[in-house]
């Protein structure tokens, strides 16, 4: 059983985010950038049903420019058995996204498809449902949790799966591991090869920064605090 | 001329909460605003949706289809309905998250991810980076399709009285996803998403039976119950307590962050707060950098004496 896993290169968890002073976006030139951590949820998880026998083939699939290729290096690192890169300059939205990994579901002829829940960039939560829309298939998301406790679904596959903060604990990547995964080719494709039109897009118009809370008063005694509510008119 | 549709959470028969903070936000998008329901017999939850203030009418549509919130299942119904509106809304929660992106990939238009505040009918804020940057958007021809941030938007009464109508679908319900139930962490407390005091507890509780302290000062106080990720992690309280970037965000009147060091990605949830109390015995931590009232000290002699004289 083959199975797709999506992966996308975002800043890392733990940059700083800073917004440009001229509003255009936020300053992504010379910042550390990894793999989508949901996504290496999703990579682990496609790695431990691989390692259980479920699972043939882990096919890591990225969209974007060049310097994509290094989550995909990190991919097979973990274990995907083989990378396709759909070269695309410029912003990919989810439902673009979602198309081109459609197509390249259907021409491999994968039966799951593994993504993270959400990128921590554009936190949209989209992709993998609109994966799973547009192919018609049972869709399983934020696997780990929903808002009011722990849902279980059954699904019969083919099936898109997305992973939540608490599916597993991805594993260290070790350098031997590293090293190999510099060697195995990857293949490149475009929207075009995969027949897939852009859908319309959503355009950002202004990023700011968000409001900042100013520290308050510090109180030294419980009285004061229920004062200090009081005055607020929450006590 | 903007026409919104409203798609409906509930469970067991009742509407979520944030239902009418969906309302909030679609107030100013169209003079019409429809909430859709669709379950296996929505009646009492129609019942609920049609006192919204602001709601001009209530859409029923009852199916066998709609038994359980499985998305592939309540997708198509959506798609259905949604002819002739411009705006199709859901609330930002795992239920809004799971099904929007699938009615709008249908509808082969692009969504909008956590409208925290409407602008006019094609222009919105929404957060980015955790919320650490906030963008403006415009989106483009076609049906608006987007999920509404709850924290964001302060819920309408519920002092109208919309018409409910019956709608059909042709929706027949998919074979290949079976619900097998949900293992809710039942509470007698408020839910912690629409609750106007919130408390909650982080590493410093030490333990689960420690927690004891964080609950009965809440439930004094009427309160529902939060966490930080470190004390989910730690095995204290389930998940599903989690506050922060990667839990709930959630936007109380009264927030108390008890033995909670105020961890960006925490910080993150708690944002739209309007009053923050920190109590914590390390007067370096950084959630007295945001916090409205602070006070240094030993959590397990501070909020037993809070107690007595709240």
């Amino acid at each position: 059983m083959k199975a797709i896993v999506s992966v996308k290169r975002v800043v890392d968890y733990n940059v700083r985010i800073q917004v440009k002073p001229d509003g255009s976006g936020v300053v992504t030139d010379g910042v550390k950038h990894s793999m989508n951590p949901f996504d290496e949820i999703a990579m682990e998880e496609a790695v431990r049903l691989k390692e259980k026998g479920k699972v043939t083939e882990i096919i890591a699939v990225t969209l974007g420019g060049a310097k994509n290729e290094e989550t995909l290096r990190t991919a097979l690192a973990f274990g995907a058995t083989k990378a396709i890169h759909i070269k695309e300059e410029g912003e990919i939205q989810p439902l673009t996204a979602a198309r081109a990994l459609a197509a390249v579901f259907k021409k491999e002829g994968a039966s799951l498809f593994i993504a993270g829940k959400q990128a921590i960039d554009d936190d949209a939560n989209q992709t993998g449902q609109m994966v799973a829309a547009l192919l018609d298939l049972p869709q399983a998301t934020f696997a780990g949790k929903v808002d009011a406790g722990l849902e279980t679904l059954e699904v019969d596959l083919p099936a898109v799966i997305t992973a939540d903060l608490r599916l597993n604990e991805p594993r260290y990547l070790k350098l031997p591991d590293i090293m190999k995964a510099k060697r195995i080719p990857i293949e490149a494709v475009t929207l075009t090869d995969l027949g897939v039109t852009a859908a319309p897009m959503v355009m950002t118009t202004k990023t700011t920064p968000p409001p900042t809370r100013s520290k308050g008063i510090m109180v030294k005694t419980t009285d004061e605090l229920v004062a200090a509510l009081k005055a607020k008119g929450l006590a | 001329m903007s026409k919104v549709l409203i798609v409906a959470e509930h469970a067991e028969g009742k509407l979520n909460a944030g239902v009418a903070k969906v309302v909030a936000a679609a107030t100013p998008i169209g003079s019409e605003v429809h909430v859709l329901v669709l379950a296996a017999d929505g009646a009492s939850v129609a019942a609920e949706a049609a006192k919204l203030a602001g709601v001009t009418k209530v859409l029923v549509a009852d199916s066998a289809a709609h038994t359980s919130p499985i998305a592939a299942n309540l997708a198509p119904s959506v798609v259905e309905l949604a002819a002739g509106y411009s705006h199709v809304l859901f609330p930002g929660t795992t239920f809004g998250k799971d099904v929007a992106p699938r009615v709008a990939a249908k509808l082969g238009v692009p969504q909008v991810s956590d409208v925290m505040a409407v602008h006019s009918a094609t222009f919105f804020d929404k957060p980015i980076y955790a919320g650490n940057a906030i963008t403006t958007v415009e989106t483009p021809a076609g049906t608006i399709v987007a999920t509404v941030r709850l924290a964001s938007f302060t819920s309408v009464a519920a002092t109208g009285a919309a018409a409910i109508e019956k709608v059909s679908v042709a929706t027949v319900a998919a074979t290949h996803t079976r619900y097998k139930g949900l293992e809710a962490q039942k509470s007698a407390r408020p839910d912690l998403q629409s609750a106007a005091k919130v408390v909650s507890g982080g590493r410093a509780l030490g333990s689960s039976e420690n927690f004891k302290v964080i609950f009965d000062f809440a439930d004094k106080i009427g309160a529902g119950v939060g966490a930080s990720r470190a004390a989910v992690d730690s095995g204290y309280v389930p998940n599903d307590m989690q506050v922060g970037q990667t839990g709930k965000i959630i936007a109380p009147s009264l927030y108390f962050a008890i033995g909670i060091s105020g961890a960006i990605q925490h910080l993150a949830g708690i944002k739209d707060a309007k009053v923050i109390v920190a109590i914590n015995k390390d007067a370096d931590a950084p959630i007295f950098e945001v916090a409205d009232i602070g006070l240094v000290g030993d959590l397990f002699t501070v909020v037993p004496e809070l107690q007595s004289k709240m």
